[in-house]
């Protein structure tokens, strides 16, 4: 017997593999950027719009695309410029974020369906869900892939990006935006509350085994399409929570392609060991930078 | 390809008049004037905090500044016009930035140079890949192209960075400490890339501890100390004397202007 056979599974379908393709696209700047939580505070934002939605008897997506659209232009702000008590400003914006989110849902009428926001709910797709998510997560993908070289150029270092003349600020205020989309596109497949791993954990799994920055990119895509399609199956056979377990599923690809490689490394470590130069021990003292925070380099002089 | 307008008598590359910049309380630049004209290599030097690399960073824009003017290419640089200069300009920061352990190769960080070239959303051409290829070429890391830069030594990873500048074409390089902490191999790849866009014309402006291989490139020196120029001239005698920070030393023919450049802090 064939799961797929039905029309509801079909769309789930359809619904997690455009998360699980969109998803890593999108997430693997957000790593570069040491921002890998982000997206989970962006998630609880959003949460403030689909109860906004559930209030005003308009469609939830939307609504949490505009609201997590705004937060994730405050969190931008709140990075640009650096301050010490951003950690704070955050805090305030997720938890605020996630009780707002909460308190309207349980003032209206959609009250139960908040936790099919939170935790996801793929099988529940309808058609105009799944054609919102199509045009979203379609938005996302065009980005992340179209924009690669600028994107990555800002994520890996944006001083550079900024003397070279790239429009940095445009750049890194698309990248908030497309952060809030991607969140409100994975919403339906693995909820709010797990957003953030299929942003996540692709990535890692996949820079276990890439060398460069675009086969990272594609191969996490991969990943994310396996995960969201083999836990949605698993989920179906097993009757489990199907958000969970794609993320549990993501989260077994990254445990395996992790011990592979940590065999791997020790196997050519062991086959490499004798080679190592007295020349690159000594580059490698050498590119040691200085102290954290200080400006200067170590006073080495090579002249002799 | 864009072609670049240049005025009938041209300007200076660089040009500083009066820069103060503070962090917080502390005055880190109290009123600096540097000009760099075409062609020329002009080593800003100085000790640990005299500022100097802060003044390369403030000629960027990447520090902002309290008083003074600064113009690049003629053209004010918080200007509109300052836009279409920004490919002109060619910056090799001191060290990679710390990138969140997704690898990039050291091909994928050169192209990234060539953006500055490359109009948002064009697709790459023939002679962005060409110039990529060249600048790899030309600090000796073609064979590394594929490699992720995260797995360089430091002096591979400098070469990178200066290969990424390069990627653009740049009339301007602006270094930050290019050769500090830097293996003598890379220190020569580096002086030869530097030397090689010298003789095609090119301006250099560069901050140092010391100038290792590159001193012969060198026209002029800047010397910063505490904050103000103290040195605008012929490079001061080599740096081998002064190995010991704490040597207590002796020029016999040191000109009189140059006490208290080295061993001030």
């Amino acid at each position: 017997m064939n799961l797929f056979a039905y029309d509801f599974m079909q769309r789930a379908l359809v619904g997690v593999l455009i998360t699980g393709l969109s998803a890593p696209a999108l997430g693997i700047y957000l790593v570069q950027r040491r921002l890998a939580l982000i997206g989970d505070g962006i998630g609880h934002v959003a949460l403030t719009g689909v109860g906004l939605g559930l209030l005003t008897d308009s469609s939830p997506v939307i609504t949490a695309v505009i609201v997590a659209a705004a937060g994730a232009i405050v969190v931008e702000l709140v990075r640009e410029r650096g301050k010490a008590s951003g950690d704070v400003a955050l805090a305030l914006l997720f938890y605020g974020g996630i009780s707002g989110g909460v308190f309207l849902a349980t003032q209206s009428d959609g009250r139960s369906s908040l936790l099919s926001y939170l935790f996801g709910s793929p099988l529940t797709i309808s058609k105009e869900d799944l054609l919102v998510m199509a045009l979203l997560g379609g938005a996302v993908l065009l980005i992340a892939v179209a924009l690669r070289p600028w994107l990555f150029a800002i994520c890996q270092d944006e001083e550079y990006a900024r003397v070279a003349g790239l429009p940095v600020r445009m750049l890194n205020l698309l990248l908030a935006v497309t952060t809030a989309l991607t969140v409100t596109v994975a919403m339906r497949a693995v909820g709010l509350l797990l957003v953030s791993a299929l942003m996540v954990v692709p990535v890692a799994a996949a820079q276990l085994v890439t060398r460069g920055f675009a086969a990272t990119m594609y191969a996490a895509m991969v990943l994310g399409v396996i995960a969201s399609g083999g836990g949605l199956s698993l989920a179906a056979s097993y009757d489990t929570a199907p958000g969970a377990t794609i993320v549990l599923v993501a989260i077994a690809i990254f445990a395996v392609m992790a011990a592979a490689s940590a065999l791997r490394r020790a196997s050519r470590r062991r086959g490499k060991g004798r080679e190592i130069t007295a020349l690159t021990a000594r580059e490698l003292a050498m590119s040691r930078p200085g102290g954290p925070g200080d400006g200067e380099p170590p006073d080495v002089i090579l002249q002799s | 390809m864009t072609t670049i307008v240049r005025a009938p008598a041209a300007p200076p590359v660089v040009d500083v008049h009066g820069a103060v910049v503070a962090y917080g309380e502390r005055a880190v630049l109290r009123g600096i004037d540097l000009t760099v004209r075409r062609g020329e290599v002009v080593a800003v030097l100085g000790a640990n905090g005299s500022g100097k690399s802060t003044l390369i960073r403030t000629v960027l824009g990447l520090v902002p500044v309290l008083a003074g003017t600064i113009s690049l290419f003629g053209v004010d640089r918080g200007g509109r016009e300052m836009r279409r200069q920004w490919r002109r300009i060619g910056y090799v920061p001191q060290r990679l930035g710390a990138s969140g352990g997704v690898p990039a190769t050291v091909a994928e960080v050169v192209a990234s140079g060539r953006l500055a070239r490359r109009g948002l959303l064009r697709p790459g051409r023939g002679v962005d890949r060409t110039a990529v290829e060249e600048a790899l070429s030309a600090v000796g890391l073609t064979d590394r192209a594929s490699v992720p830069v995260g797995t360089l030594s430091g002096g591979q990873q400098q070469r990178t960075l200066i290969a990424r500048a390069l990627a653009a074409e740049p009339e301007l390089l602006v270094l930050d400490e290019p050769t500090a902490g830097v293996d003598s191999v890379s220190q020569e790849a580096f002086a030869k890339a530097l030397g090689s866009f010298v003789e095609g014309g090119g301006t250099v402006l560069l901050v140092a501890h010391e100038l290792g291989p590159l001193a012969p490139l060198i026209n002029r020196a800047v010397v910063i100390h505490d904050g103000l120029v103290a040195h605008d001239g012929a490079v001061p005698p080599p740096a081998g004397y002064h190995a010991d920070p704490h040597h207590d030393h002796v020029h016999p023919h040191a000109q009189p202007d140059q006490a208290g450049i080295w061993n001030g802090r």
